[in-house]
Formats: structure tokens, sequence, C-alpha cells
């Protein structure tokens, strides 16, 4: 079956999106990436030390492989903004993951300075890919605003918690038909990438699921069938739910 | 000299110095590296002969591991 996915008129083969950070080499890094079989990778923005040992990381990606640059770090619209006008200008990219946190401890999204920053952007001629509360008005905001996609959390950055709350999700996916929707943040394990792709999720963005675990080639591996295998029970249309049994064997012709 | 604020640290540098020269002192590795003077991008193109002055707020920055 062929079934592509296309952002901002950009087709991708694999519907995982992975992160960059808190490998503990480079080698493991490299190995998950290639397992994964994404397509795109997240780099952050970061002041360059000043005392001479900068390298560059970006040597250490596979070149065929699209790089999205966030704006982590940023707490309002403001840093948000100028976060992404480096990136494009030290990428020559158009595409941001705009990320603005409301909150150190929770890393959960200010939504209302993400909605700003997204505005501003949008003008601007960015890609914007916005990470927010899993919450429907907000996404209709955001891709009012002009976002080409929207970035649900499913939890909080890091946390590997899974998807807290999927009736959010199933609401997303119901009331925003055309939309496309990648769950980004939260995903712990592979049955919680599958969870959300089984609600309708169009991709999922993760890092530190396949980073933190003790061999991250091996996890890639199984984000990739995970989401795979959300997508294609998204796709056959899941059975519905009962309270009581439905027999799979035929009750009459049982012998007595 | 001249005081600047680079990258949150204060540094005196010599007068007349442009943001070719000042990027080239910070022998960088990575060559994918974006320049704000004062809040505002300055492309690349527009580095050499873009005069730092006294006070002046600059942010080099490069690209690292992320989510």
């Amino acid at each position: 079956m062929s079934d592509t996915f296309e952002l901002a008129g950009t087709n991708f083969t694999s519907r995982l999106i992975i992160g960059t950070g808190k490998y503990r080499t480079y080698d493991e890094m490299k190995s998950a990436h290639a397992a994964s079989g994404a397509e795109m990778v997240t780099v952050a923005v970061n002041r360059v030390p000043l005392d001479g040992s900068s390298e560059s990381f970006l040597d250490h990606l596979n070149p065929t492989i699209r790089i999205l640059p966030n704006t982590a770090g940023c707490y309002d619209a403001d840093h948000a903004i100028r976060t992404a006008r480096l990136a494009r200008e030290a990428l020559e990219t158009e595409w941001i993951k705009l990320e603005v946190i409301g909150d150190q401890t929770t890393l959960l999204p200010d939504n209302e300075q993400t909605l700003d920053a997204a505005k501003v952007l949008v003008k601007e001629g960015f890609i914007v890919l916005p990470y927010f509360s899993d919450d429907l008005i907000m996404a209709k905001k955001l891709l009012d605003a002009g976002c080409p996609a929207v970035m649900p959390l499913a939890a909080p950055i890091g946390s590997g918690m899974g998807v807290q709350n999927p009736s959010n999700l199933r609401i997303m996916r119901e009331r925003l038909p055309d939309a496309t929707i990648i769950v980004d943040a939260g995903v712990g394990v592979p049955s919680d990438a599958a969870i959300a792709m089984e609600l309708g999720a169009d991709a999922i963005l993760m890092n530190t699921a396949i980073a933190e675990s003790r061999d991250p080639a091996s996890m890639a591996t199984a984000m990739k069938l995970a989401v795979e295998a959300g997508r294609l029970a998204y796709l056959s249309g899941r059975m519905p739910k009962r309270l009581y049994a439905s027999a799979s064997s035929p009750i009459e012709g049982a012998i007595k | 000299m001249i005081t600047i604020h680079l990258n949150g640290e204060t540094r005196e540098i010599v007068d007349g110095i442009d943001l070719d020269s000042l990027v080239d002192k910070l022998s960088l590795a990575a060559k994918r590296i974006a320049v704000e003077l004062n809040g505002s991008v300055v492309r690349r193109i527009d580095w050499p002969g873009t005069v730092v002055n006294d006070g002046d707020k600059i942010e080099v920055v490069h690209f690292v591991g992320g989510g």
C-alpha cells in the first residue's frame, strides 16, 4: 500500500521524525537514525562556545536526512522568532519546529506565545510546525494562522509517559480530518507510538525514548515498526469496543 | 578598545573590527552558523563591512543535538 506522508509539499515515506539530543555517542545516534528510517531529524540552535571548543555537530548527520531546527529553550514569542530567523540564516531552510516553553519543570508549551510567534513567522515565509498542548481549539487557531501541521504533545517532553489524553487526540482527528497532526513529545515505548498512530496521528516526533534507551538502534527499529503498525491499524479501521463478549466461533452446531 | 556583549559574555575588543573578523577570531569548526547583532540577523554576505560598535550585543549560534 502506498501511504506517503505529505508535509508542506514534501512527501515522506517515514512517519517517524526523531531528535538528535541526549545520545551517548555520535555512533549511537547515527545507528539509531539509520535504523529508524526517519527522513527528518530535529536540531537545536545554541550559542557557539567562546573557548574555541565548537565542533560541527551537523557533520555527524546523514546528509540525505532533512534537518528541522527547533526553537527549544525559548520562553517567549520574541526569543522564538529570533531563534527561527537565525536557524533560517544558517541552514537556509524555512522549516522550523516552533517551541515556546511556559514552565521549566514541566516544559509545557505556552500556547499563547506559540500562536503569537507562529503568526509572525508564517508572515515571514516560514513553514511553522508548532509544538503545543493537545487542545482542539488551539490546533484550529494554529492552522488558521497558516501552520501546515500541528504538533500536539502526548505527555511532557522527555517524560516517556505515553499518550495521557487519548480523547483529545481522537477529538482533534475527528474534528480536523484534513489537518496534519504530528504527535510530538511524551512517547516512551513503541506501544505509545502505536496508540498515537491508531488514534489517527499522521506522524510522531520523538527523541528521548530512543536516545535514552539502552540500545538506541534497536529501539529505533521498534519505534519504526510501531509507527507503521499503528498507521496500518488506523487505516484498517478498528473493531468497536464492547462491554460484553462476542463469540468468535459459531454457537450453533456446537455439540451438546 | 570597545566593550561588546558576545553570547552573553562581556568582551573587550579592538576598535574598528567587522563581524567577519570577529567570527574568524572565534576559530569555529562549524560552518553553518548565524550571527545576530542587537536583535537582528546579519546575513553572511554582510559580515564584511559591518563594523562592531561599543556596547553591541552579538549572538553567534550553531547547531547542537536537540528534540
